[in-house]
């Protein structure tokens, strides 16, 4: 599905005319360009690759240098493909705004989680723990992780202590709030994984077909016409 | 454009009478009950201000048959209908946490009560030590 490339800015409050506050993220979307069009007939499906945040040439090596020269664009520091159904809206080099959406729709919105480093299973997998008081002297720690002599090993993918975070996460069906086109804004609600300056791709939503998604989108559709906001 | 900025343009005008910590007010909060909204008011001394822009907050303390009810507000929210100064207060704390302690008049004598009248010559007065310690 058609998506953009952003930075996430932060989380803040929006107030609506019934007085309930919602909890919004907001993205900072600069210009996107496509930079190359698949097709079926060349690489077996139909898709647009989109860059975004110019830099200097010469942080590139010639080929991609090569690649930007073909749709007349300056080298860009983030690319991403999006699976799109019908490719004949988009040209190379096309400018890509915020307008992609609209407020009502849902958006996926992909980045990579804030990294937590190496964390104890209670952090990493909810684990309960032990008492902390009452002559106990083992708190945090994992606890069994196996049997006896059958099997006589430790199961795979048994969950231990380890790295966390630091992953690509896709958070579904989030809700576009509201789009300021001339700004290149998308507050959309809840949360977003990642940090403040962090890149994210919001995209239309995967899963927008399911019933589930739809009643949600229904359920949720009086808030972006009930925004209170000041004229633009 | 940062967060801050970008949170000013959600931020609805609101034109209530400036109140500090100390000052007791009366807040006009709109209730709905099924269909109908009516107004329902809460009036007592404000013991906290929490300025975070749009999050701006402020709690309201009062007693009622002995008992102390606090109420904190999102200052921005649109249910609320108005608030109205009922009493300038002079106090030396920004928080009036110490009250929760305190009853009846043991913790009105802790709040020093400025008449409209005098509240002038209070904010020259004010105007003036701070000019002479600058």
């Amino acid at each position: 599905m058609i998506g953009l490339i952003g930075k996430k800015l932060g989380m803040m409050r929006v107030f609506l005319n019934d007085g309930t506050a919602i909890t919004v993220t907001a993205i900072k979307v600069e210009p996107n360009y496509v930079v190359q069009i698949k097709t079926v007939d060349r690489d077996g499906y139909n898709a647009i690759q989109v860059g975004s945040i110019p830099v200097k040439q010469s942080r590139f090596k010639k080929p991609m240098v090569g690649h930007f020269k073909k749709s007349n664009l300056t080298p860009l520091k983030y690319l991403k493909e999006f699976r799109v159904d019908d490719i004949s809206n988009f040209t190379l080099g096309q400018e890509l705004g915020v307008d992609v959406f609209n407020p009502g729709d849902l958006v996926d919105v992909v980045g990579r989680s804030k990294g937590r480093g190496f964390t104890g299973t209670m952090k990493r997998w909810d684990f309960g723990g032990f008492p902390k008081s009452h002559g106990h002297r083992y708190h945090r720690a994992v606890g069994s992780v196996g049997n006896r002599t059958d099997p006589g090993r430790v199961w795979k993918s048994k969950r231990m202590a380890g790295r966390h975070g630091n992953d690509t996460i896709r958070v579904q069906s989030l809700l576009v709030v509201d789009v300021l086109k001339d700004k290149g804004i998308v507050l959309v609600k809840g949360s977003v994984p990642g940090h403040k300056d962090g890149i994210v791709y919001i995209e239309k939503s995967h899963i927008a077909f399911r019933k589930k998604a739809q009643r949600k989108q229904s359920r949720l559709s009086y808030i972006p016409s009930n925004i209170l906001r000041q004229e633009v | 454009m940062n967060i801050q900025e970008l949170e000013k343009l959600y931020t609805p005008k609101k034109e209530y009478p400036k109140f500090k910590v100390g000052d007791t007010i009366r807040v006009n909060y709109k209730i709905k009950e099924g269909d109908k909204e009516r107004i329902q008011g809460f009036e007592g001394i404000v013991i906290r201000i929490k300025n975070r822009g749009l999050n701006k907050m402020f709690t309201v303390r009062k007693e009622s048959y002995g008992v102390g009810i606090e109420r904190t507000f999102p200052y921005y929210s649109p249910n609320i209908d108005s608030i109205k100064l009922v009493k300038y207060g002079k106090v030396r704390r920004a928080k009036l946490y110490f009250l929760r302690q305190l009853k009846g008049k043991t913790a009105a004598r802790k709040i020093k009560e400025i008449k409209p009248w005098e509240k002038e010559a209070h904010e020259k007065l004010k105007q003036e030590t701070k000019s002479k310690k600058s």
